[in-house]
């Protein structure tokens, strides 16, 4: 009984439980009962992910509307998987946020802070879980709104600049999105993505679907910053309070991309062959400019949180890259590199997050010796960091072997080459920190006493174990990834 | 213990000797005593194997799939039977050697290394062993970073310089290239096991053969092949130990391990052979071996002179694959070996000399030996082996190389051979001459003959025993150190006269009898 409506509870348990939150106040309460909805979500999104593997997609009516009507919630092993890393990530970084949010925000309004979590992650797991093109642009909207609220919590001042900017670019890009959907909307009379996808290939050639397919491109981008379009990623990730930073890094961007995936293959897919193969083109120009561009400038930052968002930006890159090849082993890659990079970067921005609740900074200059005050976060940091290079052993790893032999299959050489010379500039980033954590003396003022608190060094270790599992157990991962690499190509298997 | 058993622990021992190394941080004797015992038991183990693949078996292993038809997976076959016989045989020696140098030189941070010694020779074992080219890419940088913080090991301005071209050089030449190639190979063969007469061998053509043969031996970076070998020179600053193991054994010779089994396994010797263009190889290894042995002459830092030894040895084991004859790949295999042996005598008596009496350039060594006499006879042995002078082991595996150029036909690299030998007595035989024969400079010390019989050189210096007072407290290494020099210049003498059973371990893989 269950069972059958867990896509539904998937969304509706952490919506009901926002509101609880603002109701208890009390600030450990309003914890435990954000801690209860982000593990209650990882279990139903594990649920969902074995059903879909044992019994194919699950098309759910919601309120027993039918579609094309009604709203449909549909879950397929893709979106099951990006389910999985949202709500993964959220289960993992909420035991971590207990002491780091009690460090960074004191007494004042707490519960706010939990409430908007839980609607974002209410909002990130509905555009992963729906079928309705109008249904994602209202969960990304409440995803949107709720993280402009959780980044304008950070510490520094600069917060708000920063929330304000994601605000206004975010805004943009939801409105493109908007305006596309309006314009399939008039064009075609429905909403349901694969009602969608069917209306659009009866009329193959239409101008108004064409511009609304660049609408739609272009408002997500945004949204999962693509360069150039990233400006709104460095100072949001810099300044949102840690457990904000390490959230939305590793799932944000994630399910735009996914939204971005799913208008690509399964709304527009007929539209391929088209004479909207150019815009591949673009995607595979822009994401080599985004894995130089933004590697090459994460390497002179000196805030590391800074550091990791603009590798952020370089990341992307290689999952908009997968993306433009065409192929299943590239589509892999992207997927792939969804669920390891969210675990490499949920990880180490937590390990900075214990450096800001120790140190009170995620300078270069205040990690100076980390290696000798915090071990083990600052072992933390260089196993995530060697996972950003894609050493072998880590998840990093996997991502870049799929991406590269993507880049093969093509024929690419030159990208297989590129590919290869950023990871590069990321050892030159990842290096740096080494040199400071491990190279310098640390500074007299440190206090005394091993690492920081284990509610925040367990979660931080969660997250980069499994960035190295994932290095060598990989059958969940590409499996899942490849078979819905296949599905979203509408190959046979 | 079954063959298969064997190849799992032999990753594993030195994995487990870390753990307690680790937690005997406080107890130095019995921190020792661990490494000693893990490195006596990786050689018991990896001895085990011998039989077996003498025998012609070649136990496997699949230690999990790593993606989809990539399986982590170990094998045992001749070449890497032989290369991790040496290693972890070496690492015996050099253990013993350790406790000396580094109680000897009040070195920090001990267990650090000797936990990342340990580490080290983990990975050196799973490139011996490895069963496919994924595995042995995955110990490849597995080795690559646990030596960091060995060469690193001061923390001073000079080692995080050093530890930048390492790690430069190295990460960047095998996520470059040889990922690449290992890539390209997986795409053109649809396996990358390794696999006698190669994988290679009939799916690929002409020009892409040349290509991924530039992409592998310009990605094995540790092959230190000109003008990607600086790492090495760079990677002295290391405390010697680590020069003497790693960086004259385990990690280069990792590297050319790789470029052997890339061109016996991968390739197949019978398409190189039958290749147009594949003298390129030959020529860039004579060349760095010419070379390197002029720059040695030039240095005046034995260190560093026994840096650009090792590259120009190194090319010799190149340039034998690349003639892609049977005798040559024997003469290659083979000096893996030899020279593992002379050139780790060599280090250690650098080691030994900068403990004793804190020297380090060459030209400061007059009269030196007149003091340590038995340092500098080893020093003699171990150069007489890298020289390739009977009755020491250097001797066998040169003759090979030499007749392996013989059997390709190619004269001109027995030339360059020849004339390498006599680059090498330039600049080896130098150090022992001044050592014992040029006369002591004043201000460096003063008399010298108060030599000691190395028996009594005891650690510390026993306080009460005659010493000369105008030798400036000059006298032989510790006992330590004396015992490794001796086993490892013995080991030159006797590889000469065992050189047979190197011979026949590697027939099979060579195509020869």
């Amino acid at each position: 009984m269950i069972a059958a409506h867990l896509p539904a509870l998937q969304v509706v348990v952490p919506l009901i439980l926002a509101p609880a939150c603002m109701l208890v106040r009390l600030r450990d309460a309003a914890w435990g009962v954000a801690l209860a909805a982000s593990w209650a979500s990882l279990a139903i999104a594990w649920l969902l992910l074995q059903q879909v593997l044992a019994s194919g997609p699950i098309s759910y009516h919601l309120g027993n509307w039918a579609p094309p009507i009604g709203i449909e919630y549909r879950v397929d092993e893709l979106s099951a998987f990006v389910l999985l890393i949202v709500s993964g990530i959220g289960a993992v970084v909420m035991p971590f946020a207990r002491e780091s949010v009690r460090a960074e925000f004191g007494t004042r309004r707490v519960y706010m802070f939990y409430t908007c979590y839980l609607l974002c992650l209410t909002g990130l797991l509905g555009i992963a879980i729906t079928g309705d093109a109008f249904n994602l642009f209202v969960f990304l909207e409440i995803s949107s709104l709720s993280s402009y609220v959780l980044i304008a919590m950070g510490r520094n001042r600069r917060a708000l600049t920063a929330s304000y900017q994601y605000l206004v670019m975010g805004t943009i890009g939801a409105t493109f999105y908007v305006i596309g959907i309006g314009l399939l909307y008039a064009e075609t009379g429905t909403l349901n993505m694969a009602d969608l996808a069917s209306r659009i290939a009866e009329q193959p050639g239409s101008r108004s679907i064409g511009v609304a397919f660049g609408f739609i491109v272009i408002g997500l981008s945004l949204k999962l910053a693509l360069f150039p379009l990233h400006l709104w990623l460095p100072n949001a990730y810099t300044y949102a309070p840690s457990m904000v930073s390490a959230f939305l890094a590793a799932t944000a961007t994630k399910v735009a991309l996914y939204a971005l995936l799913r208008m690509v293959y399964t709304v527009f897919e007929s539209d391929l062959t088209l004479g909207l193969v150019p815009m591949y083109a673009m995607f595979l120009g822009l994401a080599l400019f985004a894995m130089f561009a933004a590697s090459t400038v994460a390497i002179f930052q000196n805030n590391l949180k800074r550091m990791l968002a603009y590798s952020s930006v370089a990341q992307i890159g290689y999952m908009i890259l997968g993306l433009s090849y065409i192929n299943v082993t590239g589509l892999t890659a992207t997927i792939v590199h969804m669920f390891n990079h969210a675990m490499i970067k949920g990880g180490m921005f937590l390990a900075l997050g214990c450096c800001m609740y120790r140190l009170g900074s995620v300078h270069i200059r205040d990690l100076a010796g980390l290696g000798r005050t915090m071990p083990l976060t600052a072992a933390a940091l260089v196993a995530g960091g060697l996972g950003l290079i894609g050493v072998p052993l880590t998840a990093g790893f996997i991502s870049k072997w799929y991406l590269v032999l993507g880049a093969i299959e093509r024929g690419w050489w030159p990208v297989a080459v590129l590919i290869m010379l950023s990871s590069l500039l990321a050892v030159a980033y990842v290096w740096r920190m080494v040199e400071a954590m491990y190279f310098t003396p640390p500074p007299e003022t440190v206090p005394e006493g091993m690492d920081t608190r284990l509610s925040m060094l367990i979660p931080t270790w969660v997250l980069i174990g499994a960035s190295l599992y994932f290095g060598v157990q990989t059958e969940l991962t590409v499996g899942v990834a490849r078979d819905a690499a296949t599905a979203l190509l509408g190959m046979p298997r | 213990m079954s063959p298969e058993l064997a190849l799992a622990f032999s990753i594993g021992i030195p994995l487990i000797g870390t753990l307690f190394i680790a937690l005997n941080a406080q107890y130095p004797n019995l921190r020792e005593a661990v490494t000693l015992l893990t490195a006596s038991c990786l050689f018991l183990t990896v001895l085990s194997l011998l039989p077996q693949v003498s025998a012609g078996d070649r136990p496997s292993l699949v230690m999990l799939e790593m993606m989809p038809g990539l399986p982590l997976a170990l094998k045992a076959e001749p070449l890497g039977m032989l290369f991790a016989l040496v290693a972890s045989g070496l690492w015996i020696v050099t253990s013993i050697y350790s406790i000396g140098y580094m109680r000897g030189h009040g070195e920090q941070n001990q267990t650090r290394f000797y936990v990342c010694f340990a580490v080290a020779l983990s990975s050196t074992m799973g490139i011996c062993f490895a069963g496919n080219m994924l595995t042995l890419f995955v110990f490849y940088e597995a080795l690559t970073l646990s030596t960091y913080p060995l060469v690193t090991h001061h923390g001073d301005d000079e080692s995080r310089r050093a530890g930048r071209v390492y790690l430069g050089i190295l990460i960047s030449t095998s996520i470059g290239f040889l990922l690449l190639a290992t890539l390209w190979t997986w795409v053109i063969a649809g396996t990358l096991d390794f696999t006698p007469g190669g994988i290679l061998a009939g799916k690929a053509d002409g020009p892409v053969i040349g290509l991924l043969l530039f992409l592998y031996m310009f990605g094995i970076g540790k092959a230190a092949l000109m003008p990607i070998h600086r790492w090495l020179p760079a990677a002295m600053v290391a405390p010697t130990p680590v020069s003497a193991l790693l960086h004259a054994v385990a990690v280069v010779k990792a590297g050319v391990f790789t470029v052997v089994k890339v061109i016996v396994y991968i390739f197949g010797t019978d398409t190189l052979a039958n290749m147009t263009q594949d003298d390129w190889l030959s020529w860039v290894a004579a060349f760095t071996l010419v070379t390197a042995s002029i720059i040695a002459m030039t240095k005046d830092n034995l260190k560093t002179r026994l840096a650009y030894s090792t590259v120009s040895q190194l090319s010799y084991i190149i340039l034998g694959a690349s003639l892609a004859t049977g005798l040559g790949i024997v003469g290659s295999g083979m000096h893996i070996a030899m020279h593992a042996f002379g050139k780790i005598t060599l280090f250690f008596c650098a080691g030994a000399i900068m403990v004793a009496a804190h020297r380090t350039e060459i030209s400061q060594m007059d009269g030196l030996g007149r003091i340590m006499p038995f340092t500098f006879f080893a020093f003699l042995i171990g150069s007489l082996s890298v020289i390739g002078l009977p009755p020491l082991g250097g001797a066998w595996s040169k003759w090979y190389l030499m007749l392996g150029a013989a059997e390709a036909d190619k004269i001109v690299f027995v030339v360059i051979l020849m004339i390498s030998s006599l680059l090498n007595v330039a600049y080896l035989l130098p150090v022992v001459a001044r050592g014992f024969f040029a006369r002591a400079r004043p201000d460096a010390h003063g008399a010298e003959g108060h030599a000691h019989a190395p028996a009594s050189a005891g650690a510390a210096a026993t306080p009460g025993e005659h010493r000369g007072h105008a030798e400036g407290g000059i006298h032989e290494a510790p006992a330590c150190c004396l015992i490794a020099m001796a086993v490892t210049s013995a080991g030159c003498v006797l590889l000469f006269f065992y050189a047979e059973r190197i011979v026949d371990l590697l027939a099979p893989i060579a195509g020869i009898r």
